[in-house]
């Protein structure tokens, strides 16, 4: 499918690189237009995903088909003859989504979109902002349509970028530190994931299919087919050292982005630190993006390392899940609270993703979607008091339930759905998640879902120190939501009770794809043999 | 006729759409209150309806599943798919509890009209309410567990809602940490302590769904139905299902939440408290009756935590001066015996009692409210007296309802508390023990109850003249109080025993949903009947000689009261603070895991460990770099030498290797 002869997934990727153009040539004085014009092509975006969604064939698998692939893309990008020992390089422009990746597409098209508006109130430098903001995107929804794992971190570090300015320049009182710890981390798995790509590049070779001559690949598809490994290379054989090494090394650079303890402490720092607006797409999209390549690359690529390892994996989960939740209750800052939530609820994918059974599979990428609409709610609406009051202090609030009865109204819908609420979206995927789980690893599952009594307990805490009681004198005046925070929040809100009624129209995209997921998981590993 | 019971559920949905969108735009409070009555007031004509096309019917023709959408499915081609309908099941089980939920539900609905009349919050009041019974209707109609599960925490959620309905203000909890408790924290509370019993809900399904392949109702106990009684996973499930129950149904270890629930407005006390919600628990251990046949260990746990629940929330109703927290403790105590039904295999039974407490509970609260209107919002029975002059209808009414939850002849209570202490008497599953507890029980409501009439409805006039002027409520809530009333003196007769000479209706009526569990049980009795005349009248004449006791201390000779008191200080105090629970399990379980989170967690890992980590990698790489730097001295010739150093070495290194 393409639009005036470009691809659909070109558009969708690069959209918001069209915005920052006509941001950057906007002259410094012209704020309205700037933020205009990133919403219209973040509008515009969110439309393609529409399309897309519209257009998305439910039967098609993916995940390591090129067939099953849809809105495919491809051509040749850099193509280096003989370069020595190293050979041919072949680097493809080479885009698809499918049933893993589409619900990503959708979520990350919709929180651009809101967290457009969420930056409507940033004053300093507004034509930067905007303008990492859009390139911020662009690598965002890039990760998620690349098929070719050099194309894929070559969006990855583009993200890194503009997320360490829009912390750093614009951020509160600590923001450089913030930033910093943000990119250190960051950078720490980039560079141990590019060890990895390496490794796989060397180890994978394909036959040219013009010339029938053998050559290395960044095609992520080829690398998950194990009968392309070289006999003798580093990554050949099943379960082998290096094969863990890099294993590993790829899931530390994802670990990092979930974030997964003990790699989680750059979280609330970035959290607090950064707009609201950055944090909404911190949340909502960013930390996907870990989970999302863990089940792309780590899975799909290495399933006998995720067959053996998986009983880790579930620990670590039931940590975030536990741990994050227990973290969260000391909280005094509103805005911390939610970034450890964050914490605890990525837990939940990754116990769904250890489950290695197609509900735990759906569960977790379905509670990636529900995560990033709920907890982007949780973010704006600290936003919508931060405004007002410049606080953040739990006990400096009180009885808003009174003075802003609308705000309330929205909020109890988010803090309902983050505790899990059933009839609200983030109840399925938990119960999905923990129902896989506990198929597969029964005690650690029991002790994680103690974490459904946690976040109750602290979603419940922050509410009535916040929302009820007798209205804070001090803030008895602070105006109820305006036009603007209501149009970002109450299409969440919908959504996150449309979800949680009728979850088929996301569920269904995902069936076909999780199911060839769990299957390769669970044969590749007994195909890995080497010939 | 079948195909309209999903309007049942309908009808509240758009009375809380309607009234939660639009209801504050609305200016009339009558306007409000006719939707949010109206509503719940169709639902019960259509369930009335279906109920009387069911009498009709053949026992087998009963049932009727109705499925709207498919909620949730992971289709996977092999045997762990999983699918979950919307799907609503009618059966006689069910149409009870409806009628119960909507009928009563309705009343109430109208009783709130009149008692939250001039509340800024009204509409809002009746927009939770109809969310409630919406809730509430999914719970006993929902045709799998999870469509039950998502009613059980809808009616969790509406009841925290309602408990905290009036947030701002102070709540007395009643010695613990007095004086500092708001409303919001009883909600709070009630909503974490139904989590803990949630989790065990969530975690008995996922081992149905791990035993059986299904979370359907059918599926799930027709699988059961074919199993033999025993082995460790049934033991699991229901074990499981029963911690749910607990939460919900406010049995020990988890009924603390119930009596601070009180600080919800009366109407919901009434509704959520007493007549519907609470029972929830006892429906469910009915509804999965054939899985709780299979596992004899965990009805005999039932049983005794029944049992032992009723006797000691009994104790603590009996020194409580707030009228609410009185029959709060009494819903504990009676939700007791149901379970101890439950326990003994007499599942009709429980049921029965459910629904006849449903009537002279709802009563009971209805008329407290009504009380505690006509004293200015004063709770305190030791400040009223002599009330029944100003009101009468309200007290005939309440003594009805306390008549009937003591258990006198021929009143409602009477009939279905008598069957539960026969059953746990001459079942295969009860002992002497059980009916000795459940003797003990009944003696004590006796008395506590009739001490609450006394109190607060004769004697002398213990209230300020100058400030209070009780005066009779106004129609809206007396109506329903006189067709409660009513309901408490025959709603008994549908359960007439079969010693007395009638067939018992209810029994009947509820045999084919036991039936699969009463295959497993196979249950004997074991006693003559002419022990049952024996039992019954010696229940009779202890209920009779406690509320003469309770009179007599509370009215003629109040000397007797304030004696026992003195002499028995440290019990009263025991008693007064309710047995220290909620002390215990704050400093057991609520101020640990908030000091652990705090100090050892956040501030001890992450901060003090994980953190100083990173920042120390990044200082040490500063520091590392502070030397490394100094090789880049910008001077030409030193880089020249280094470069032709090198070359030496590689030289080298070609020449010599």
């Amino acid at each position: 499918m393409s639009i005036l002869g470009i691809g659909i997934l070109t558009w969708i990727t690069f959209l918001p690189i069209l915005g920052m153009v006509v941001v950057l040539m906007l002259p410094k004085e012209q704020k309205e237009t700037m933020k205009w014009v990133a919403a219209g092509a973040t509008f515009l975006q969110l439309v393609i995903a529409a399309i897309i969604f519209l257009n998305f064939d439910k039967g098609m698998a993916g995940i390591n088909s090129a067939d099953g692939m849809q809105f495919v893309e491809r051509a040749s990008w850099i193509d280096v003859q003989g370069l020595s020992w190293f050979g041919r390089v072949h680097i493809e422009y080479f885009m698809g989504v499918d049933g893993l990746s589409v619900t990503m597409v959708l979520l990350t098209a919709l929180i651009s979109f809101v967290a457009v508006f969420a930056s409507w109130n940033i004053e300093k430098a507004l034509k930067g902002y905007m303008a990492m903001f859009l390139l911020l995107d662009t690598g965002m929804m890039g990760v998620f349509v690349a098929l070719d794992f050099f194309l894929f971190y070559v969006f990855w570090e583009v993200m890194l970028l503009p997320m360490y300015f829009l912390i750093g320049v614009w951020g509160g009182p600590r923001r450089e530190y913030a930033a910093i710890k943000f990119f250190l981390y960051t950078l720490l798995g980039s560079v141990l994931m590019l060890l990895a790509i390496i490794a796989l590049y060397f180890s994978v070779t394909i036959l040219d299919p013009a010339t029938g001559e053998k050559m290395h690949t960044f095609n992520m598809l080829a690398m998950m087919d194990p009968a392309n490994l070289e006999p003798d290379s580093l990554l050949a054989g099943v379960s082998t050292y290096w094969r863990y090494l890099a294993y590993i090394a790829l899931f530390i650079g994802f670990a990092i982005k979930v974030p997964m303890f003990p790699f989680h402490t750059w979280l609330p720092d970035a959290h607090v630190e950064a707009p609201t607006a950055i944090s909404v797409i911190l949340a909502g999209v960013l930390l996907k993006m870990g989970t999302y390549g863990m089940l792309r690359i780590n899975y799909a690529m290495f399933p006998d390392i995720a067959n053996d390892t998986a009983w880790y994996l579930a620990i670590f989960a039931f940590i975030n899940i536990v741990y994050g939740a227990l973290c969260a209750m000391a909280q005094k800052d509103f805005k911390k609270l939610i970034a450890y939530s964050s914490v605890s609820h990525m837990g939940v994918v990754l116990l769904g993703m250890a489950a290695l059974n197609t509900q735990g599979m759906m569960g977790a990428v379905f509670q990636m979607f529900n995560h990033g609409t709920i907890t982007a709610m949780l973010f704006l609406i600290v936003g919508v008091i931060y405004d007002r009051a410049h606080t953040r202090d739990l006990d400096a609030f009180g009885g808003l339930a009174i003075t802003m009865p609308k705000y309330t109204g929205i909020m109890t819908v988010a803090f309902f759905a983050a505790l899990g609420l059933p009839g609200l979206s983030g109840f399925i995927s938990e119960a999905f998640s923990f129902l896989g789980a506990f198929q597969t690893f029964r005690t650690i599952t029991i002790a994680s879902t103690l974490g459904i009594v946690l976040t109750a307990a602290y979603m419940l805490w922050t509410l009535q120190r916040v929302f009820l009681g007798q209205p804070n004198e001090k803030w008895k005046d602070m105006p109820d939501i305006n036009f603007r925070e209501a149009f970002m929040l109450v299409p969440l809100a919908i959504i996150v009770i449309f979800l949680g009624v009728y979850p088929s129209v996301i569920l269904d995209l995902m069936t076909s794809s999780l199911n060839r997921l769990v299957e390769v998981v669970n044969t590749g590993a007994a195909m890995a043999i080497v010939p | 006729m079948f195909a309209l019971f999903p309007y049942i559920v309908l009808f509240p949905l758009i009375g809380f759409a309607v009234l939660g969108l639009f209801g504050k735009k609305f200016k009339s409070e009558k306007l409000v209150g006719i939707i949010g009555s109206g509503t719940v007031g169709l639902s019960f004509l259509t369930a009335a309806a279906i109920f009387i096309h069911m009498l009709g019917l053949a026992p087998d023709q009963r049932k009727e599943i109705v499925e709207l959408f498919t909620w949730i499915s992971t289709f996977t081609g092999t045997s762990s798919s999983l699918s979950v309908s919307i799907a609503y099941q009618i059966d006689q089980l069910s149409i009870l509890m409806v009628l119960v939920v909507t009928g009563v539900g309705f009343l109430i609905h109208v009783y709130s009209i009149g008692y939250m009349h001039g509340d800024p919050g009204f509409w809002k009041f009746f927009a939770y309410l109809n969310l409630f019974i919406f809730m509430m209707l999914n719970l006993v109609m929902g045709s799998n567990f999870l469509l039950m599960f998502l009613g059980w925490e809808g009616v969790g959620l509406c009841s925290y809602l309602l408990i905290g309905f009036w947030h701002e203000r102070k709540f007395e909890t009643g010695g613990y940490k007095p004086g500092t408790a708001t409303t919001s924290d009883a909600a709070k509370k009630a909503f974490i302590v139904n989590r803990i019993g949630d989790f065990g809900f969530l975690i008995g399904m996922f081992l149905i769904f791990t035993k059986f392949g299904s979370l359907d109702f059918d599926t799930v106990f027709n699988r059961a139905a074919v199993l033999s009684v025993g082995g460790g996973v049934m033991f699991w499930i229901t074990l499981l299902l029963f911690v749910g129950a607990t939460g919900k149904s406010a049995q020990i270890p988890l009924f603390v939440w119930l009596p601070d629930a009180m600080a919800g407005p009366t109407p919901v006390s009434a509704l959520i408290h007493a007549a519907t919600m609470v029972t929830a628990g006892v429906y469910m251990v009915a509804r999965c009756s054939v899985l709780f046949a299979l596992s004899p260990e965990t009805l005999q746990i039932v049983a005794i935590i029944g049992a032992l629940t009723a006797i000691f929330a009994a104790t603590m109703g009996l020194v409580q001066n707030d009228i609410k927290k009185v029959l709060a403790y009494s819903t504990v105590s009676q939700l007791g015996y149901m379970f101890m039904a439950m326990g003994v295999a007499a599942f009709t039974a429980g049921i029965f009692h459910l629904v006849t407490h449903a009537f002279f509970k709802a009563l009971l609260f209805l008329g407290s409210g009504a009380v505690i209107h006509a004293m200015h919002e004063e709770q305190d029975i030791q400040k009223m007296g002599g009330l029944k002059a100003y009101m009468p209808t309200t007290y005939k009414t309440f003594l009805v309802g306390a008549i009937a939850i003591a258990g006198i002849f021929p009143f409602a209570g009477f009939f279905s508390k008598d069957e539960i202490l026969w059953k746990a008497f001459s079942s295969d599953y009860g002992s002497v023990f059980l009916w000795l507890a459940g003797v003990l029980g009944a003696a004590l409501t006796a008395f506590y109850m009739f001490r609450l009439v006394s109190l607060t409805f004769e004697g002398k006039e213990r209230f300020d003249h100058k400030h209070v002027h009780p005066h009779e409520a106004p129609k809206t809530m007396t109506v329903p109080l006189m067709v409660l009333g009513a309901l408490s003196v025959v709603g008994g007769f549908i359960g007439i025993p079969e010693s007395l000479f009638v067939g018992n209706a209810i029994e009947h009526w509820l045999e084919p949903v036991f039936a699969k569990a009463n295959d497993k049980l196979s249950i004997g009795y074991h006693s003559p009947s002419a022990m049952e005349y024996i039992l019954m009248i010696l229940s009779l004449g202890i209920a009779v000689g406690a509320i003469y006791a309770a009179r007599t201390m509370y009215m003629k000779r109040t000397e007797i009261a304030e004696g026992l008191k003195s002499r028995f200080a440290g019990l009263h105090k025991l008693l007064w603070n309710k047995y220290y629970v909620d002390e215990a399990y704050d400093v057991s379980v609520v101020t640990p895991t908030v000091k652990l989170s705090e100090s050892l967690l956040w501030k001890g890992v992450d901060v003090s460990i994980i953190d100083r980590l990173v920042n120390g990698s990044a200082k040490l790489i500063n520091f590392l770099a502070g030397y490394v730097r100094r090789i880049q001295t910008g001077v030409a010739q030193m880089y020249a030498v280094v470069f032709v150093g090198g070359i030496l070495v590689v030289i080298a290194w070609i020449v010599f290797r």
